[in-house]
């Protein structure tokens, strides 16, 4: 059966070992992790998840339930409508030729994070495929690192 | 209120009526039996094995439907428990495990018998909690009683630290609770099921497929009477057995890899089913592309995840079974003639006719399923049955005559070999009227032998039956139907001596061969009021009968076995 990729935003108690329950459980029965990340939401004593998962469509719907039937979980938001973006960082040494670099950064709404006298640390937040084709072409600079964060989304 | 920790565990049991309490002590949970010392609300049992003690605990939970309350020490205490966690999540048993743990402070060092409990349990329990301040103590004790009984039942572990249970805290106990994120749904939808009333209405081959939710439920009264009034034909899974009671015209039977084969029949051609509280668990459903092929599906059940998980469903209800049936029943008188579903009855009685359950008895050796009927015929609802697991429980379930609820305990899902002595245990302290059969095997008995300690000292007389094949013997039966009888590691010809065993423990032993010592043997063990032995000696190359290959289909039957 054909592989749909989902975007999940679980809203959970902020508990002692709340995440271990998830990703247990999604290692228990199965299923896949493409990315999570996870955060307190200010003023609750919840916390939010993204999680990016993949499976055919009878996989997803377990998925929805075990979650939900988790007891610290309050809710799972499913729904398709999500603004979805993600962080990447990436490191550069500092004797590359950076001809171009700055339209690329432009193309994706990136910057320079940081920077000393070897090597610079860009930063672009933009949606997932997009971060895959920004790290496609910084290839080109030779990046001794790179990092994703994965995705955090709102549901709108 | 300033209690301690473990004062706050004693307080906490005395609320929520626990009348017993199963276990075994060490370090880390002295404090806490300091205090079992010192009350007296309720009665303590100790077990020879921390395994038993969650058995016992689950088998005192299925016979008298309240939650099961156990406690146990850290380390080697805590893992030896996992096996009774997982056998009671997996039949959704309401049970309280209490562990003690290091002391906080020592979390995470590899402390003297420190182990990650809580990580361990997570998979095999409905929720855990590590406690890590004894002012969270009595709302998680609260919390771990609600869920336990509520929702979908199942085990929850409380972890509680030495030093937490020594500390002092303020005792606020509410008496009900509400929690955040957890919050079951009761009521069925009445949309879904006034649709679900038509399906059946339109229906012509419908059949009642009712699982152990309805055990759970506590729905048994309202099933049958939905049952009568729609003049539906009803099949138990293993874990059903007793909720239609089997004078019912309406059952047909057990379903599944050893049900009858109306029972499957019914499944198999079937227009609709009505499933009731089960799960759809392979050892049902045999090849999934072939189940119930014919049928659009009604499934009734407290837990949404359930619904759906393995084969799609046309009308799904999510409640506690017991309301919606109700809900149904006046549905039901108004839109649904039963005498329509007459010529599917008159069908699957006649499948019935054509192949019962049966077995071939003799007079030379004693059969299996023989002791079993005799059982049923000397005792019938007098007694509550448990088993150990393997051929002989297949044969109890097929064999025994069931009448009502929670007089079957048995574990289904997990499969648990060394379940019946402790569970045997428990049900006969929730239910000290009853006589209580725990039918075994020569395999299962010695995987908590040491339970017959705790029988005696506790003077709980259980009967332990044993169908001794001398044979590890559904395993057996696989090898002889599978694997060319290459019977690799399943003779159990080497054995010890039942009798003198059960009697140096200070239980009483029979050794039987024919009928006759075995309705003496009954009688004697009857009369003893202590724990007993039946060393039944019978047909070693029995098989249990029909049955669905792993993977077969229901409607295709092994009936018979031939060489
Ligand atoms: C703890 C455990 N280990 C292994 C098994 C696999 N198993 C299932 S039935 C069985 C044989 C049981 O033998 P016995 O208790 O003598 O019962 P019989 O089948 O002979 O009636 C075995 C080994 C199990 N169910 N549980
Ligand atoms: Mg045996």
């Amino acid at each position: 059966m054909e592989q749909i990729r989902r975007v999940l935003s679980v809203i959970v108690l902020n508990e002692d070992g709340v995440l271990s329950r998830i990703s247990g459980l999604f290692a228990g029965r199965g299923y896949n992790i493409d990315s999570l990340t996870v955060a307190p939401i200010p003023k609750t004593n919840l916390s939010r998840l993204t999680i990016v998962t993949s499976g055919n469509t009878a996989v997803l719907e377990q998925i929805v339930k075990q979650l939900h039937k988790l007891i610290p979980t309050y809710k799972v938001i499913e729904s398709g409508t999500f603004v979805e973006k993600e962080l990447a960082l990436v490191k550069i040494p500092l004797n590359e030729d950076f001809n171009g670099l700055d339209a690329m950064l432009k193309a994706y709404n990136g910057t320079i994070a940081s920077s000393n006298e070897d090597f610079i640390v860009v930063m672009v937040a933009d949606d997932y495929e997009r971060i895959d084709n920004f790290l496609k072409a910084i290839k080109k600079y030779n990046p001794i690192d790179m990092v994703r964060s994965g995705s955090v989304a709102m549901d709108i | 209120m300033e209690l301690s920790g473990s004062q706050m565990v004693i307080e906490a049991l005395r609320k929520e009526n626990v009348s017993v309490v199963f276990g075994y002590p060490g370090g880390a949970i002295m404090n806490v039996y300091d205090e079992v010392y010192k009350q007296n609300y309720f009665r303590h049992i100790l077990t020879r094995h921390e395994q038993a003690a969650i058995h016992a605990a689950d088998g005192y939970a299925r016979a008298s439907g309240e939650v099961g309350v156990a406690f146990v020490t850290s380390g080697p205490g805590f893992t030896n428990a996992v096996t009774g966690l997982a056998t009671a999540y997996m039949d959704s048993i309401p049970m309280v495990v209490i562990s003690g743990q290091v002391p906080i402070s020592m979390i995470g060092t590899d402390a003297f018998q420190e182990i990650d409990a809580v990580g361990i349990s997570r998979p095999c329990v409905k929720h855990n909690y590590l406690v890590k301040d004894v002012k969270d103590l009595p709302r998680i004790l609260k919390e771990a009683f609600y869920i336990a009984r509520s929702g979908r039942p199942g085990p929850v572990h409380v972890d509680i630290p030495k030093d937490v249970s020594a500390h002092m805290g303020e005792f606020d106990y509410p008496d009900e609770i509400k929690m955040q994120t957890y919050r079951p749904t009761y009521k069925g939808n009445p949309r879904q099921i006034k649709k679900a009333i038509e399906a059946i209405a339109n229906a012509k081959r419908p059949v009642l497929y009712i699982g152990g939710g309805a055990i759970n439920s506590n729905a048994s009264a309202e099933v049958r009477e939905f049952a009568r009034i729609a003049g539906i034909p009803a099949v138990e899974t293993l874990m059903a057995r007793g909720i239609m009671g089997d004078e019912n015209p309406l059952l047909l039977g057990m379903l599944g890899m050893h049900g009858c084969y109306s029972a499957n029949m019914a499944m198999s051609e079937a227009d609709l089913m009505i499933a009731f509280g089960p799960r759809f668990d392979d050892r049902v459903t045999g090849k999934l592309s072939e189940f119930a092929k014919h049928a659009k599906i009604i499934h009734v059940d407290i837990d949404p995840s359930s619904i759906g998980k393995i084969v799609p469903i046309d009308y799904p209800i999510v409640g506690d079974l017991k309301n919606v049936v109700d809900a149904m029943i006046p549905l039901a008188k108004e839109h649904i003639d039963e005498n329509k579903y007459k010529p599917w009855r008159d069908l699957l009685n006649r499948y019935d006719e054509i192949h019962p359950l049966k077995y071939e008895d003799s007079n030379e050796i004693l059969k299996p399923q023989w002791a079993i009927e005799r059982v049923g015929q000397l005792l019938g609802d007098k007694a509550i049955i448990c088993t150990d697991v393997g051929q002989h429980q297949m044969w109890a379930a097929q064999f025994y005559p069931f009448s009502y609820p929670r007089q079957w305990v048995t574990s289904g899902g997990l499969g648990t070999m060394g379940f019946g002595l402790p569970a045997a245990m428990g049900a006969q302290v929730a239910m000290p009227s009853k006589t209580i059969i725990n039918f075994t095997g020569d395999g299962s008995i010695l995987m908590n032998i040491q339970e017959l300690m705790t029988a005696v000292e506790s003077k709980i007389p259980v009967i332990n039956i044993i169908l001794n094949n001398q044979f590890l013997g559904m395993v057996r039966q696989w090898q002889t139907f599978f694997y060319d009888k290459r019977y690799s590691s399943t003779d159990l010809t080497v054995q010890p001596d039942f009798v003198k065993l059960v009697e140096s423990f200070g239980g009483r032993g029979f050794r039987v061969h024919t009928k006759e010592e075995f309705d003496i043997a009954l009688e004697e063990a009857l009369k003893s009021n202590t724990v007993c032995m039946i060393d039944v000696h019978v047909d070693r190359f029995e098989n249990v009968l029909p049955m669905v290959p792993s993977g077969g289909t229901l409607y295709n039957m092994m009936l018979e076995y031939k060489e």
